[in-house]
């Protein structure tokens, strides 16, 4: 099938798992033999992904007739919701980015704008200005990401539409609208996930409103299918679980690696933020400093919550044994895998959380929280509710003291990531495909 | 003659309360009270009390001809001591109707066997004392833990005395033979040997209630048809299940009661069949041949062999660690600290931490108080860690 899909971002030029998961689904798709045109904002360089054609928003020229349509477009947004204000939106939107890099990037734009507008008025068309991060002027974004959609709908032949999160939900409503083609809506996570209970209102109202109006709509767990059913009033009829898998091509597997800390390494790995329980690791590395002190317990990655984390560490005198590394990519996140005994995912609320795979992926034991959406399909996890650090204190030490339950851990976990394939969600997109073309 | 030999196990574990890396050294009990005594008040409830009722009214309505075992383990008796001594009582006045024989095993319902000869003997004593104090009874069958059983077994238990020796009828095992003769196991010179037919067992173990079940729902006239056409090829049917099949595997709901008030009356309609005990199977047959068997067998999932307790890892390392033990607990001579040593050798700790997801996964499943087999072995190394800082002198003359 023709397959035409919205998403935010695709890599290399990634800033969380969307991407990933993203890169590992179209390309087992594409082994399915669709064809599939994904649509990210902006793309700087040229495309040479060989499985599907990517295209960038801002390649696209914006004819008058689809300028009608972001007119159109704006109105039903405001209609939704009566109350976005497309200019003010601020910070709490944005998922997976840090203050630094947001102030960067404002930075950055506030330089372009003249030369950007000069640019766009000298050529035949008009270029959009797709910035494809997220930030403070991210509804305005999505609103005119969702307009060029409709253009491109009508360019690109398609059998399907697939949207990946809210951020393309209302992009794909508007190619439906062009195209009369199905639409799926596949939701990677929620702002439940991402808030906490401090749920922006015009993003939740988006996510609805884009699931009410998808022909299917896909979570990534029962997990957070239960958040959509619950939070969202979505019928579970209309709502199919697909688990993500793990992309092993991001994580060679070098056997002769030399591990350079003697002592234990206890890994968190993740956005310091709310969403992640990082709170909860500080409190747990208390505990089980306080019952041996040859461990060490790493930190890494960045987001809001990083400078109470750093002070709550100070406070309780505990930065001889508590790292933080700041954001770390590629050959870094395989240096700090491969340095750890034990890796550690504390989220409050998980959609999935593909990072506990990529820990088992060089044999590290994982500790994963029971509101995780990965939790339902790892069997060779230990699982605690985030809540109860006493708990998890116990279970670290329990991995650093006995060996056997190590080893056991890392193979079974090394079977389990072999039945985890993209393949295998694939063919259960390709029957909601199947079934929504039948209908 | 056809022997319809029915044995029943009763066996209750203590199951360790949640007992983290920070009870260590804090906390000697490490039993879940209220947890134990919940289950086997419910399991009284829904089981042995209304299936002991039963067995009763059949014993006494077919004026001796029905006939059945028990093996008790030494934790469900104390268990029954502690939370439940009617229910205890009832098992007695079963006892005494004079229709019913006791099995012995090892008190704890352990794997010793596999480690250590010499802690196998004391808990077999052991749990022979608890039946003559208890029941007025010594028995004279032997079956070991889960029918774990091989010729060493065999041997061993003949040596102690017993005259018969139970086990599972495992395809492996019989190759062509059939579970239906008595036989005598291939060390020895008089112990005999009776065989579990499995399938026969496990359509009421098992299959009673599963509407996918071809022969969904099982009438008692049907099974007897089934039990009748062994007639004239074989001697016994060994009919060997969970008491708890009454009531708690299988629901009051499916008819297992009433199925089994019925039954007796359809097997004995037929002149050359007749209910016995194993001891009385033993005394009315004689062996038919010599059964081999080398490797160990069980009658626990679909290798029944002893991967359900012994089979990863975890266990492996588990079970040395509570056994390494040994000579530090009995020389402490404390019998507080012996008997709790014992209580952790209860097999049912092993096979909490069992892996074998895929296959037999959901009936460890069914049967597990933890929510992963991680969990069960980090609560019991945390245990076993308590444990172990007791047996230092001295902490143990303190105590005393």
């Amino acid at each position: 099938m023709k397959i035409l899909m919205y998403g935010w971002e695709f890599p290399p030029h990634i800033s969380g798992g969307l991407g990933v998961a993203c890169f590992g689904l179209t390309r087992a798709l594409a082994d399915k033999g669709h064809q599939i045109t994904f649509v990210v904002p902006r793309l700087e360089s040229p495309d040479n992904t060989p499985h599907l054609d990517l295209v960038g928003v801002n390649q696209f020229p914006l004819n008058p007739a689809s300028d009608e349509q972001a007119h159109f477009i704006s109105r039903q947004i405001e209609a939704l919701s009566g109350t976005i204000d497309t200019e003010t939106i601020s910070s709490p939107l944005s998922p997976y980015l840090t203050k630094e890099q947001y102030l960067l990037e404002l930075q950055r734009l506030e330089a372009r704008r003249d030369e950007i507008r000069a640019q766009q008025e000298d050529e035949n068309g008009f270029m959009l200005d797709m910035s494809g991060d997220y930030g403070p002027n991210l509804m305005t974004e999505i609103m005119r990401y969702a307009s060029v959609a409709g253009s491109i709908a009508s360019r690109v032949p398609h059998d399907i539409i697939h949207a990946h999160d809210w951020l393309t939900m209302l992009a794909g409503i508007e190619a439906r609208n062009i195209s009369g083609a199905p639409l799926v809506v596949h939701v990677h996570a929620t702002e439940f996930d991402r808030s906490g209970v401090q749920v922006n209102q015009a993003i939740y109202d988006i996510e609805r409103h884009g699931m009410e109006q998808a022909d299917q709509v896909i979570a990534v767990s029962h997990y957070t299918k239960e958040t959509l059913v619950r939070h969202y009033g979505i019928s579970p009829d209309k709502i199919a679980v697909v688990h993500n898998a793990v992309t092993r091509e991001f994580a060679p597997h070098a056997t002769d690696y030399q591990r350079q800390t003697r002592e234990k390494v206890v890994l968190f790995l993740g956005r310091i933020t709310f969403q992640k329980g990082p709170d909860y690791f500080v409190e747990a590395a208390a505990r089980v400093l306080a019952a041996r002190d040859d461990v060490r317990f790493v930190m890494a990655g960045s987001g809001d919550m990083a400078p109470r984390m750093i002070e709550r560490i100070a406070e309780l005198k505990l930065g001889r044994k508590f790292h933080f590394t700041g954001f770390l990519r590629g050959s870094e996140v395989e240096k700090i895998f491969r340095e750890s005994d034990v890796y550690v995912m504390p989220s409050v609320s998980e959609p999935f959380g593909i990072s506990p795979l990529e820990a088992m992926h060089y044999d590290v034991p994982v500790i994963i929280s029971k509101t995780s959406g990965v939790a339902e399909v790892l069997h060779s996890a230990l699982k605690v509710d985030f809540w109860d650090v006493d708990e998890l204190a116990s279970k670290i030490l329990a991995v650093l003291s006995h060996e056997p339950l190590r080893r056991e851990m890392i193979e079974h976990g090394a079977e389990e990531l072999k039945a985890l394939q993209w393949s295998t969600a694939a063919i259960q997109v390709t029957d909601v495909y199947a079934a929504l073309k039948n209908r | 003659m056809v022997h319809v030999c029915f044995y029943f196990q009763v066996h209750q574990p203590n199951r360790l309360k949640k007992y983290s890396f920070f009870h260590i050294g804090r906390d000697h009990f490490y039993e879940d009270d209220n947890k134990n005594r919940s289950i086997l008040q419910r399991v009284a409830e829904r089981c042995y009390l209304p299936a002991n009722q039963l067995m009763r009214d059949l014993i006494e309505r077919h004026q001796g001809a029905f006939r059945i075992a028990f093996s008790l383990t030494g934790t469900v008796v104390e268990q029954l001591k502690k939370f439940s001594p009617i229910t205890l009582d009832s098992f007695k006045a079963l006892v005494d109707t004079g229709c019913v024989e006791l099995l012995d095993e090892t008190y704890n319902h352990s794997l010793a066997f596999l480690f250590s000869r010499e802690e196998f003997r004391e808990q077999v004593a052991a749990h022979r004392a608890l039946m003559r104090r208890e029941f007025g009874i010594t028995p004279t069958t032997f079956r070991n833990t889960e029918l774990i059983y091989n010729n060493d077994l065999a041997l061993e238990v003949e040596k102690m005395g017993y005259q018969v020796i139970l086990a599972e009828g495992a395809d492996r095992i019989m190759d062509w033979r059939s579970p239906n003769y008595c036989y005598q196991p291939q060390p020895c010179t008089e112990l005999k040997l009776l065989l579990k037919n499995y399938k026969l067992s496990d359509d009421l173990a098992f299959r009673f209630s599963n509407r996918n079940w071809e022969s969904y729902p099982l009438s008692p006239e049907k099974y007897a048809s089934w039990l009748h056409a062994v007639s004239g090829a074989g001697e016994t049917i060994n009919l060997f299940m969970d008491y708890e099949t009454f009531g708690e595997h299988q629901w009051r709901e499916s008819g297992i009661f009433d199925f089994m008030a019925q039954l007796p009356e359809q097997v004995l309609r037929h002149p050359d069949f007749r209910f016995s005990t194993p001891a009385e199977v033993a005394a009315a047959t004689s062996p038919t041949a010599r059964l081999d068997v080398p490797d160990f067998v069980s009658w626990a999932d679909q290798e029944r062999d002893l991967t359900a307790w012994k089979g990863n890892h975890l266990q492996n390392d588990a079970l040395e660690a509570v056994y390494q033990m040994q000579s530090d607990v009995m020389a402490t001579g404390n019998e507080e600290l012996i008997h709790t040593w014992r209580s952790l050798q209860t097999s049912d700790h092993f096979y909490y931490m069992c892996t074998k997801w895929f296959s037999d996964g959901d009936v460890h499943k069914y049967f597990n108080p933890y929510s992963s087999p991680y969990d069960a072995y980090i609560n019991y190394q945390n245990v076993l860690a308590d444990f172990e800082s007791q047996l230092l002198p001295q902490s143990h003359t303190q105590k005393k």
